[in-house]
């Protein structure tokens, strides 16, 4: 006798479909358990952990942050292999302007999170056009160079950077900030993702030609797409630099580059839920992994190429898989 | 002074030549940036370190073999990886990454750092050109650079696997109606890309140490010049490179050093700003890829 | 007093690396026509219409529009002057359902224009589209994942996505490849509506049969230059067309 694996979905999500959601409780839990678990859980955890560790859940909202950026370009086609590049520009500009101008965090994040975003998709705007390649081949290149430029000519402070720069009111208010925007980043985008726009960002990445023949300027739309994911990254770069009260090359560093890439696709590409999720995995990895030093990066490129190759969906498409259907087995009909 | 820096200028230019022309071989060949290409090219260092000094063979052999297992690495690394994940862009880059960074970290990490790791150089002696001396190694890089460039315009116009290799680089669908092997084709291009990289570092180490960091920026200059000549023409790596390397050897003889780093920058917004796809760029905008 | 041709296209050329994909290529158009476009496969057919609608840049001549010259534009602002095209291998968004694959084409700004610069209910417009073409509202075939469609709803998919658009110049590129005899039929009518609503149309077609019983005029080319050009009988008369269409079968 045959048998086939079959998947169904569960009782509770089809009962739970639309506006019959709201005939009773469990459904309705069933529904926004997952979406409440991130904002609950996040700040329960502020609450909870020590301080060393709070100190960690800021790691890891930050990258979460660039790792949901990530998943935003690459939903629309863009391979960025540098989120570094708007990590460390937002950082830079953040910085500039509370050294050399004496404006306050609360000015220089707001501004730096735009002109951050502005000047990274200019400067990426010519790569547009062409094949996906250069794209990734851009972004690699450019914070790597930039570091070396700044060495050079050692501006903006050169290898010693610029410290002593003016940190936010409270380490609560840092905690909250950053939480409050991983949170607004994450619904926002799958918000975004979710509309009809979305729907052409993705439709883009499928089959541009396609869209192009919509009369719609593929062009612009990708050129928003950049812009709202440099500027998310930009931001979270500008807190960090208030963070740390700091800011010099290693905003450029791999890592920042890396880690976020290596977290959507451990997460779980596509969901931006994912990209969350494999952020808290591996932070706080990387953090008990801390002593192996160097040893950390090989499993970084490890895991991805494992991942990348038997396990493209990431473990969060896995796990709503499984929340959302059960598995049995089943005969095979004559 | 000049005859020097024309000179050195020249051995600059086709060191980054040839290190860029096995990753644009790949990608022009197969449409497969591999993003491991500095790893290789370290990785080829290290073995023949390895070889000649623990292993004690004597220094050509070690050289070859190095060469030989590079070749294979890359070989296995299409095999097993990147064909798993072939036409899928995005994979594809960070597959190759991901791998190329395990190699370099993993260097680091066995503790292949210091001034011992240094390969020898094949005659050590100099030579006069006029006023200027230049050692035998340089001379013999730019003996090898011109050697495999030629070497690779021979081969891909000139031998059947070559033309197939083009074939396949023009149009895939109907080069493999041809019965031309495109998994065949794609995994000898880049264990070719990867004996480049080999035969390249092989030629180029002996000038200084080999460190890990060197790994990611034979990767960054090679990206480097096939984003200014234009991915995929060989004629457009060659030309970027003599621009780039003149220009950072005048830059390094009349400005300071520490400006050389910002002429491939400037070079790479300059292009971006101007033609994008590089001086030489066969990509046509999206447009025409139908 | 014949009216100024919608569209004009004057020594059309496109050279691809050695070959002479269109050579020269000129003819008219006038509000209205149904124009056909045959010939062998290789022809340059579908690279015409590329060069029209932008896709690929002519390497010389020139594609004037309602007296504007064209030549060169990009496909998203062909577009918005009003001249839609279908593609012959047609590849829609598969995860998505059918009405869903239209709703890019009505996020266009021509859309949005035509509508006195709002949108409008995207969804309902997507349905109303498809039932146009013959997707049975009460099967509830439009909701189904474009993946499981069978080619005649894909192609119907196809021409919804270029009517939504409401072009006046809409091209379709060889609509009926791939159809039984019965699909044909009964996509046939809904290009006559669209003619009698005033659309004017190029059709791309190897079944000249069923080409032949709509077009005004028809245009045959081989080896990327006009042969023929004139009423569907003349044209088949012609000894250079039976010559470049060797094998064709007698009607």
């Amino acid at each position: 006798m045959k048998k086939r694996k079959e998947r169904i979905d569960r009782g509770i999500k089809v009962r739970s479909a639309d506006i019959f959601a709201l005939c009773s409780w469990r459904e309705m839990l069933y529904l926004s358990s997952p979406r409440l678990l991130p904002i609950v859980g996040l700040f329960l955890l502020s609450f909870l952990l020590s301080l060393y560790w709070q100190k960690v859940l800021l790691s890891v909202s930050v990258f979460a942050l660039l790792a949901i950026s990530w998943d935003l370009l690459a939903q629309s086609g863009m391979v960025s292999l540098g989120q570094a590049l708007f990590f460390g520009m937002g950082a830079y500009l953040a910085g500039i302007m509370n050294h050399y101008w004496g404006w306050s965090p609360f000015l220089t994040i707001p501004v730096a999170t735009l002109f951050g975003g502005l000047f990274c998709t200019v400067l990426l705007l010519p790569v547009l056009r062409l094949r996906g390649i250069y794209f990734a081949m851009v972004t690699l290149i450019l914070p790597i160079m930039l570091v070396r430029v700044i060495e050079a000519t050692k501006i903006f402070g050169g290898t010693e950077g610029i410290s002593g720069l003016s940190p936010l009111p409270s380490r609560w208010l840092e905690l909250y900030i950053i939480i409050f925007a991983l949170l607004a980043a994450l619904f926002g985008f799958r918000r975004l993702m979710g509309s009809d726009f979305g729907l052409v960002l993705k439709g883009i990445n499928d089959n541009d030609r396609s869209v192009m023949n919509a009369g719609i300027n593929i062009y612009w739309f990708k050129a928003q797409a950049l812009f709202i994911a440099s500027s998310v990254g930009a931001f979270a770069g500008a807190f960090m630099t208030h963070v740390y009260m700091f800011v010099g090359m290693p905003v450029f560093a791999l890592d920042y580059s890396i880690l976020p890439i290596a977290a959507a696709i451990v997460g779980g590409a596509g969901t931006f839920a994912g990209a969350m999720f494999g952020a808290f995995i591996l932070v706080p990895l990387s953090e008990i992994l801390r002593g192996l030093g160097g040893l950390r990066i090989v499993f970084y490129g490890l895991f991805l190429v494992v991942f990348i190759v038997a396990l493209p969906e990431g473990i969060f498409h896995y796990i709503q898989r499984k929340y959302h259907q059960f598995e049995r087995w089943v005969e095979v009909e004559k | 002074m000049l005859l020097g820096t024309l000179i050195y200028g020249f051995v600059n230019s086709v060191i980054l030549a040839l290190v860029a022309l096995g990753f644009n071989l790949t990608f022009g060949i197969s449409g497969v940036a591999n993003f491991a290409y500095g790893a290789l090219y370290i990785l080829a260092g290290f073995l023949s370190w390895v070889l000649f000094n623990s292993v004690d063979l004597p220094y050509a052999f070690a050289a070859l073999f190095s060469v030989l297992l590079t070749a294979i690495a890359g070989a296995l690394m299409y095999r097993f990886v990147l064909l798993r994940i072939r036409g899928m862009v995005l994979s594809e880059v960070i597959a190759t990454f991901g791998i190329g960074l395990s190699i370099l970290e993993l260097f680091k990490y066995l503790g292949f750092i210091g001034f011992e790791y240094t390969l020898p150089v094949f005659i050590d002696s100099s030579i006069d050109i006029g006023q200027v001396v230049i050692d035998m190694q340089r001379v013999f890089i730019v003996t090898i650079g011109i050697a495999m460039a030629g070497f690779l315009w021979l081969f891909t116009h000139h031998t059947k696997t070559g033309l197939r290799f083009r074939g396949i680089a023009q149009d895939e669908r109907t080069a493999l109606s041809l019965g031309i092997n495109s998994d065949w084709v794609a995994t000898l291009s880049v264990s070719f890309g990867a004996a480049y990289a080999a035969i390249a570092a092989i030629v180029i180490l002996p000038l200084g140490t080999i460190t890990v960091d060197h790994g990611y920026e034979v990767l960054i200059n090679a990206l480097a010049v096939c984003i200014v000549g234009g991915l995929g023409s060989t004629g457009g790596v060659v030309i970027a490179s003599f621009l780039l390397g003149y220009a950072q050897t005048f830059t390094a003889t009349y400005l300071e050093s520490h400006w050389v780093m910002v002429v491939p920058l400037v070079a790479i917004l300059a292009i971006l700003a101007i033609k994008p796809s590089g001086l030489y760029g066969e990509q046509k905008e999206l447009e025409e890829r139908i | 007093m014949s009216p100024s041709p919608l569209l004009k296209v004057n020594n059309l050329s496109k050279y691809f690396g050695g070959v002479q994909a269109v050579n020269s290529v000129s003819f008219e158009l006038v509000e209205g026509e149904l124009l056909g476009f045959i010939g062998p496969n290789g022809s340059g057919k579908t690279t015409i219409v590329n060069l029209i609608t932008g896709f690929v840049k002519p390497t010389g001549g020139e594609v004037i529009y309602r007296g504007q010259d064209i030549t060169g534009w990009p496909p998203y602002k062909v577009v918005r002057l009003g001249i839609a095209r279908t593609f012959q291998m047609v590849r829609p968004f598969y995860q998505l359902p059918a009405f869903k694959n239209m709703i890019i084409p009505l996020y266009s700004p021509r859309v949005k224009r035509m509508a006195g610069g709002k949108y409008g209910d995207r969804d309902a417009m997507a349905l109303d589209l498809l039932e146009e073409v013959g997707f049975e509202r009460d099967s509830f075939v439009a909701y189904k994942i474009a993946s499981v469609l069978p080619q005649g709803y894909l192609k119907r998919l196809e021409l919804a996505k270029g009517i939504s658009l409401q072009p006046d110049l809409l091209i379709l590129d060889e609509l009926f490849s791939g159809l039984s005899l019965a699909e044909v039929a009964s996509i046939v009518p809904i290009i006559e509506k669209l003619r009698h609503g005033g659309m004017t149309i190029i059709m791309i077609e190897h079944r000249l049969k069923e080409l032949f019983r709509i077009a005004d005029r028809v245009i045959v080319l081989n080896f990327g230059g006009v042969i023929a050009d004139g009423l569907p009988r003349e044209v088949m008369d012609s000894e250079e067309v039976k010559k470049a269409y060797l094998g064709i079968e007698e009607d």
